[in-house]
């Protein structure tokens, strides 16, 4: 066991993947030398050589690209995409191609490959860096999509998703790479892709997150929990595919449910969410399933920022209304 | 023609005033009096200026991230002195003396910084793109300002900016290919500062040079010294006056060095030697042209370090202004996705404003 926060869990995990696989690659922009504006990647190249852990152009859509062809080709590399906010360029690539050629070829042609990035906002960041692209990805038929919101997990998720057959994009919140530490044990284990963790059992309302802001629902809990109201917490860990089971067994007992995302409201994936509430229990329902969400609007600059971003009292004022309904 | 002489392919690098400030090139030096090259260094000087002060009101956690510019005066003011009143300029992210030249004011360009909206508001009339933070995005834009003039027979030339990273993007291969195809009066500038955060120009790229990406393009290019403000001045003039007679585009690399930090965000101790700094700096473009007009006597040290403080007790002030009004209105959020607040949008900011105050329980 070691003390790790999110950023140094991944770059363990990575270190992990690589000592054990050959044929993980670790590369992007900043990756090899300087070992990621973030640090994720730091000591890898060292370690590894320049053959597998390496810097990049800057081109996303090479990255992704190439990362495609090296995954044909027997390798698993593990892309990293500087910010989420700069993957548009490939997104030609990981929707045209990375989410199509296992269907494209009936399943002759697989794609064993990871793209990670720092995902999210809150942290003061410029323009673009503060994006949550978990509804884009989630949309897209053949990519799997997961998004840690602790040490432990972001380790266990990151295996799984190396050895995964699958592309996964692995979604990253900047915002709490660093906020805090966990025990992480040094040895290997992985935690199911598609599988959703209770982390608070509770008898009144059913609150579905991930990423950073679980960290706020938790504190919302805690206010909640003195005003008498009993939430069932659910880490949802993975976006897609999404772990229905788990929701609608909550939601049956609860017969309240709120999910919280960072993505803008309209089209969501809390629109996805409550649908599955909607088609799984609605008979259990005792109030509207409701989504606390960004605002659709662009993501402001840093000093307007906290106007987005949903802190503890405005989520606990949120799932007050559907308690109180 | 500068262009015939000092094509990409040629193996020759413009500079026409060498490190020590003294003319090399006496035929090449364009014609602008002593008093007015000497405007052009104080735009340096100011841009220096405000970069300073932005660091160290940045190291203060009074600013948030900042690019310094502190290097590349002279790739920045020498092109923006060169274009006509009329021309656009479409900027990537690190080109303060530019955008400052071409009326931007520094207010505004604190106020980005700062994290506000308004920071890319300029005043009525300052033809200049905000800042482009999604690398190479930028360029394309430039070309359909200048494929625009043309289609209206217009004669505005556009000026647009990239680093040496952004020559790496298929954006700016398929810009170059669509200013040539239309013939586009555009001028792409490629600050070519050697790295692009920890990456290297050496890793960028396999080819010799920026600059002969031109060639396959089928534009003309030109290699500059980016720290030589003659140099800038002249190769951007000659490609822009080409441009405005229906002569189409070119594409100058500035060789430059970023003396600074990526961002403030940055610590380039770990990716370059110390010893490499230490070689440029006395390659600053503000010593070289500081040194030349102290050499024709239009200024000298006690003016110079006079303006210096004058600039950054100016830069100061600004920014204590924009201290002041720097956060934005909420509605301001919510009021400019559209020209008209779509209902459903109207809804969640007067939900969220009954929230603040302390409406909803
Ligand atoms: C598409 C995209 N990818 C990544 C980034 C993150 N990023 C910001 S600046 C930068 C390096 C840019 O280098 P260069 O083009 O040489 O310009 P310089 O910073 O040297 O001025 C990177 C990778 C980005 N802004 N946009």
């Amino acid at each position: 066991m070691a003390l790790m926060n999110l950023i140094t869990a991944i770059n363990h995990t990575l270190d992990l993947a690589m000592a054990q696989d050959e044929s993980v690659v670790v590369f992007g922009e900043d990756v090899g030398l300087e070992g990621g504006v973030f640090r994720a990647t730091v000591g890898l190249q060292e370690k590894y050589g320049q053959q597998r852990c390496f810097d990049t152009p800057l081109a996303e859509s090479a990255i992704v690209g190439s990362a495609i062809g090296m995954a044909v080709n027997g390798l698993r590399p593990v892309a990293e995409i500087q910010f989420s906010g700069f993957v548009y360029p490939a997104f030609n690539q990981i929707i045209s191609h990375v989410a199509r050629m296992r269907n494209r070829t009936r399943g002759q042609r697989t794609l064993p490959l990871v793209i990670r990035m720092p995902h999210g906002g809150g942290i003061r960041a410029l323009e673009h860096h503060s994006e949550s692209l978990d509804t884009f990805f989630g949309h897209i038929p053949g990519l799997k999509v997961v998004v840690p919101s602790t040490p432990y997990d972001a380790k266990g998720l990151l295996l799984a998703a190396i050895r995964d057959d699958d592309p996964v994009m692995f979604l990253e919140p900047s915002k709490i790479y660093r906020a805090f530490r966990q025990e992480v044990p040094e040895e290997d284990y992985t935690i199911p892709i598609g599988k959703a963790k209770v982390l608070k059992p509770g008898t009144d309302l059913t609150v579905v997150s991930w990423g950073a802001y679980i960290h706020e629902v938790l504190k919302a809990e805690q206010i909640l929990q003195e005003e008498g109201i009993d939430l069932e917490i659910i880490d949802l860990r993975t976006i897609s595919p999404i772990d229905r089971d788990t929701i609608i067994e909550s939601v049956q007992k609860t017969g309240r449910f709120v999910v919280v995302h960072e993505a803008a409201r309209s089209f969501g994936p809390g629109a996805e969410l409550i649908t599955l509430v909607n088609e799984g229990a609605f008979l259990h329902l005792e109030a509207p399933p409701t989504r606390l969400a960004g605002f659709d609007i662009t993501i402001p600059l840093p000093r307007g920022e906290h106007h987005y971003f949903l802190d503890a009292q405005r989520i606990a004022n949120g799932i007050r209304q559907v308690a109180h309904f | 023609m500068l262009i015939q002489e000092y094509g990409p392919l040629k193996g020759q690098m413009l500079q026409i005033m060498d490190e020590n400030g003294v003319i090399q090139k006496p035929h090449l030096v364009p014609e602008l009096s002593d008093q007015e090259w000497l405007e052009l260094y104080k735009a340096m000087l100011l841009t220096r200026s405000a970069d300073n002060k932005a660091l160290q009101l940045q190291r203060q956690g009074r600013m948030l991230t900042y690019a310094p510019n502190t290097g590349q005066e002279a790739a920045q003011v020498g092109p923006a002195a060169a274009m006509g009143k009329q021309d656009w300029l479409v900027p990537a992210f690190r080109e303060l003396g530019a955008w400052l030249h071409r009326g931007v004011d520094l207010k505004t360009v604190y106020l980005y910084w700062y994290g506000n909206e308004y920071g890319s508001h300029f005043a009525e009339g300052v033809k200049v793109l905000p800042i482009a933070v999604p690398i190479g995005t930028q360029v394309h834009h430039a070309v359909g300002i200048a494929m625009a003039s043309s289609i209206k027979g217009e004669d505005d030339v556009t000026v647009t900016y990239i680093g040496d990273g952004g020559t790496s993007t298929g954006d700016f291969s398929e810009a170059l290919n669509f200013a040539g195809v239309f013939n586009a009066p555009v001028v792409f500038i490629v600050q070519n500062n050697q790295y692009a955060i920890s990456v290297s120009r050496q890793k960028q790229t396999k080819a010799e040079t920026l600059v002969q990406k031109a060639v396959a393009a089928g534009i003309p290019g030109i290699l500059v010294d980016g720290n030589d403000l003659f140099a800038m001045y002249a190769a951007a003039k000659d490609a822009i006056d080409r441009a405005r007679l229906g002569g189409g585009p070119t594409l100058i690399e500035a060789y430059t060095y970023r003396l600074g930090a990526h961002t403030t965000s940055d610590d380039p101790t770990k990716y370059r030697e110390d010893s490499e700094v230490a070689e440029w700096q006395p390659k600053d473009p503000l010593l070289r042209m500081k040194a030349y007009l102290i050499n024709k006597g239009v200024w000298s040290e006690e003016q110079d370090a006079a303006l210096s403080d004058e600039y950054g007790e100016y830069a100061l002030a600004v920014f204590r202004e924009v201290e002041e009004e720097g956060d934005p209105q909420l509605e301001d959020l919510f009021k400019y996705n559209f020209r008209e607040m779509p209902a459903h949008l109207r809804e969640q900011y007067e939900q969220y404003v009954q929230y603040l105050e302390g409406k909803v329980k």
